[in-house]
């Protein structure tokens, strides 16, 4: 599609095709995809990364994933054959690193249900360039979270005893059990994650499809059709699937409020002190999302380098996603104060104490690690030029990601250690096999991600286009970058006599 | 075999049986014109006919005049069986203990440090998680069952051209079963509004 210059100078030509859309203009919406884009040429920038073969990076990642994956399986192996007694996990810490991973996958996961359910229901429409990507993430995620409740049972082999089913002994799960809520919860969470995610990728998958036999690709063209289940971009489907988006978007945002709520009932429901408190609910769902957009920020960074996506997610989305992580930090740094302020505050010695042995006990290190990486480090983000530059911000999510995992590992470790009694009192330390196995896990998570951005469209396409300016009508004025004032310019120009467009109009 | 009318393309049109025409497929590239042409297509009285697009477009379903869904009820349905299959799952396996059951079958009242052997606030969790995880689990299989997907062949697809609609181009289909379909009358209806491309699809 022609664009209209709307002056000659080349100044102003480079300025309409790059606009800086992190500034806010009060009237007026920032754009969502820059460059001189038209439907045609959004779907082909997404889709050429599943149509073309991958880079040479893509092999050396998959490699590098595939490997840590098989450690993982290797170690699991082993650990069926041999026991949990290949973990540091002892008594009184019977709860080590495999939980602290669990909380810590799971944690990773809301941030893509948060993007997808939530960000839509507020009506934000820059969510579309990422929420394939973030719904992806989250499925990859809960996987390598249901890996450690599923292992971590002393005999492996009877996990199906945690689902009710009818059976000779009599016995049904104990559903008051926070342990059992977490079966039903996580489960649900993934099921329904699983559920939006496909449901979501019907259409580009119709998308990948019409162009794969478009250029005569018989393979793709059968896989995707599969999949795509004969989607044909009827508008009465249309219509059916926007209010099942609508419905699964409301149904899954009390869903994960209450899914990593059900993950610290694990704690809030029992009695050691630091972690029966009624703040965690809250401070986990925080510390969640907080994480989790730090692991989509560390995915998005690269790829939009690696496959040309800067004009479909811009600076903005990496700003909103920046600023939405400082957020949450904000409120897990509350949630922080709260507890210690809660702790002083209720004069129970335990809990003095146990807060006390956060910050100076044996395992200080770690607490103040946490501390860093999620308090101190995520403030750097107040300043514009550093929210703005991608290596700083890629630094920043890598550093809470970190400090996410060591605020697991110090609720769980610290408080198991020194709980009420001295004589009940113990250490940690994880073995080989904790540690091996925590590496492999996100070398399945890259494993899973690295396949998703092959073969599936990385983003909604769809979706991306409906926010277009054309898809409202504005079609013909030049770039979607362009704003209305320049819009309107160009109508004025338009409707002098000789000027007709011949697209009806 | 398709065949392309008012195309620049085409040379010859073939003559098709009445029998075996599926219907025409008006082709454009704006949402404004799709949208009036939609409007004017509903105003002449037709009532078999789709518009196809490559996303959703706003204010298309008012165009187009065809009546919500009711897939917002059968959710609401699935939830509530979920809610109340969750509540009684909660309640014969942990409250009750009926002889006369088969053994597989019944429930076990066990006591757990003492706690009520029902007790809502306890027992919410697995019942809200069932709730939603039934109401997510109708709205997308709902909404392909009313949409009679998976359906993998359909007239439009032998269409060379409706490859792009699902990457940027609009189509318009009107079916040849529609009462007021006329191959002439309806050419000419889906030329007015500014069709690109208009073909006859095949059954």
């Amino acid at each position: 599609m022609a664009t209209i210059r709307l002056t000659d100078s080349a100044a102003a030509d480079e300025a309409a095709r790059t606009p800086d859309n992190t500034v806010d203009i009060t009237i007026e919406r920032p754009p969502l995809v820059l460059g001189d884009h038209d439907f045609a040429s959004v779907t082909q920038r997404v889709c050429q990364i599943n149509e073309n073969s991958p880079p040479l990076t893509w092999w050396v990642a998959f490699a590098a994933a595939v490997s840590l994956a098989g450690l993982l399986h290797a170690l699991i192996l082993y650990l069926f054959f041999t026991g949990v007694g290949v973990w540091g996990n002892n008594v009184p810490v019977a709860w080590g690193f495999p939980i602290v991973n669990f909380v810590f996958w799971v944690g990773i996961g809301h941030a893509g249900t948060l993007i997808s359910a939530i960000l839509f229901l507020f009506r934000q429409n820059w969510r579309t360039s990422i929420n394939r990507f973030a719904e992806a993430m989250t499925i990859f995620a809960v996987i390598c979270a249901l890996i450690w409740p599923g292992i971590h049972i002393g005999r492996p082999w009877l996990p199906y005893w945690m689902f009710p089913y009818p059976n000779q002994m009599g016995m049904w799960p104990q559903f008051r059990s926070p342990l059992l809520w977490d079966v039903f919860a996580v489960g649900t969470y993934f099921t329904v994650s699983l559920l939006f995610w496909y449901m979501g990728m019907i259409p580009d998958l119709a998308t990948l499809r019409d162009r794969a036999r478009q250029s005569g690709r018989k393979i793709a063209t059968f896989a995707y059709g599969i999949f795509a289940l004969g989607w044909r971009g009827s508008n009465r489907h249309w219509h059916r699937y926007e209010r099942a988006y609508l419905l699964l978007a409301a149904l899954a945002t009390p869903l994960v409020l209450s899914v990593h709520s059900v993950v610290s009932f694990d704690f809030a429901v029992s009695q050691l002190p630091g972690w029966h408190t009624t703040v965690f609910p809250p401070y986990f769902v925080a510390g969640a999302v907080f994480g989790g957009f730090a692991m989509v920020i560390l995915l998005v960074i690269p790829c939009r380098v690696w496959f040309g996506l800067h004009d479909v997610i811009t600076n903005r989305h990496m700003e909103n996603m920046a600023k939405i992580m400082l957020a949450t930090g904000l409120i897990v740094g509350l949630a922080y104060m709260t507890e210690f302020f809660v702790a002083w505050y209720s004069q129970n010695t335990f809990e003095q104490f146990t807060f006390y042995n956060r910050a100076f006990g044996p395992y200080a290190w770690s607490f103040w690690m946490m501390i860093t990486c999620n308090l101190f480090i995520p403030q750097t983000l107040w300043i514009k030029s550093l929210r703005n530059n991608m290596v700083w911000l890629f630094f920043v999510s890598a550093v809470v990601t970190v400090g996410m995992w060591f605020e697991r590992f110090v609720i769980i470790i610290t408080s198991l250690t020194r709980d009420f009694m001295p004589s009940a009192w113990g250490s940690y330390w994880p073995t080989w096999v904790d540690i091996g196995m925590f590496a492999g896990s996100f070398g399945l998570f890259f494993t899973l991600f690295l396949l998703f951005v092959r073969f599936l469209p990385i983003v909604n396409i769809a979706e991306v286009k409906a926010v277009m300016p054309q898809a409202h009508g504005h079609e013909g004025y030049g770039a979607a970058g362009t704003t209305h004032e320049q819009r309107g310019e160009q109508r004025a120009l338009d409707s002098k006599p000789g000027s007709d467009d011949a697209e009806g109009r | 075999m398709m065949t392309m009318v008012d195309s620049p393309n085409m040379s010859e049109t073939e003559e098709m049986h009445e029998s075996e025409l599926y219907g025409l497929l008006g082709e454009y590239d704006n949402v404004t014109s799709l949208k009036k042409a939609a409007e004017r297509v509903r105003d002449a009285g037709y009532s078999r006919w789709e518009a196809y697009t490559p996303f959703p477009v706003h204010g298309l379903d008012k165009a187009m005049g065809h009546k919500p869904t009711i897939l917002p009820w059968l959710v609401l349905v699935a939830g509530i069986s979920g809610c109340l299959g969750g509540l009684f799952l909660v309640w014969y396996t942990n409250a009750t203990s009926i002889e006369g059951m088969p053994h597989a079958l019944r429930g076990y009242d066990y006591i757990v440090s003492g706690k009520p052997f029902f007790s809502l606030p306890a027992n919410i969790p697995p019942v809200f998680e069932l709730t939603i995880l039934f109401s997510a689990i109708m709205a997308v299989v709902g909404m392909l069952v009313l949409n009679l997907l998976p359906r993998f062949h359909h007239p439009v697809f032998t269409s060379e051209r409706f490859a792009r609609a699902t990457q940027d181009r609009f189509f318009i289909g009107i079916e040849a079963d529609d009462d007021q379909f006329d191959r002439e009358r309806t050419q000419q209806l889906l030329r007015e509004t500014g069709a690109l491309t208009i073909e006859e699809l095949e059954d």
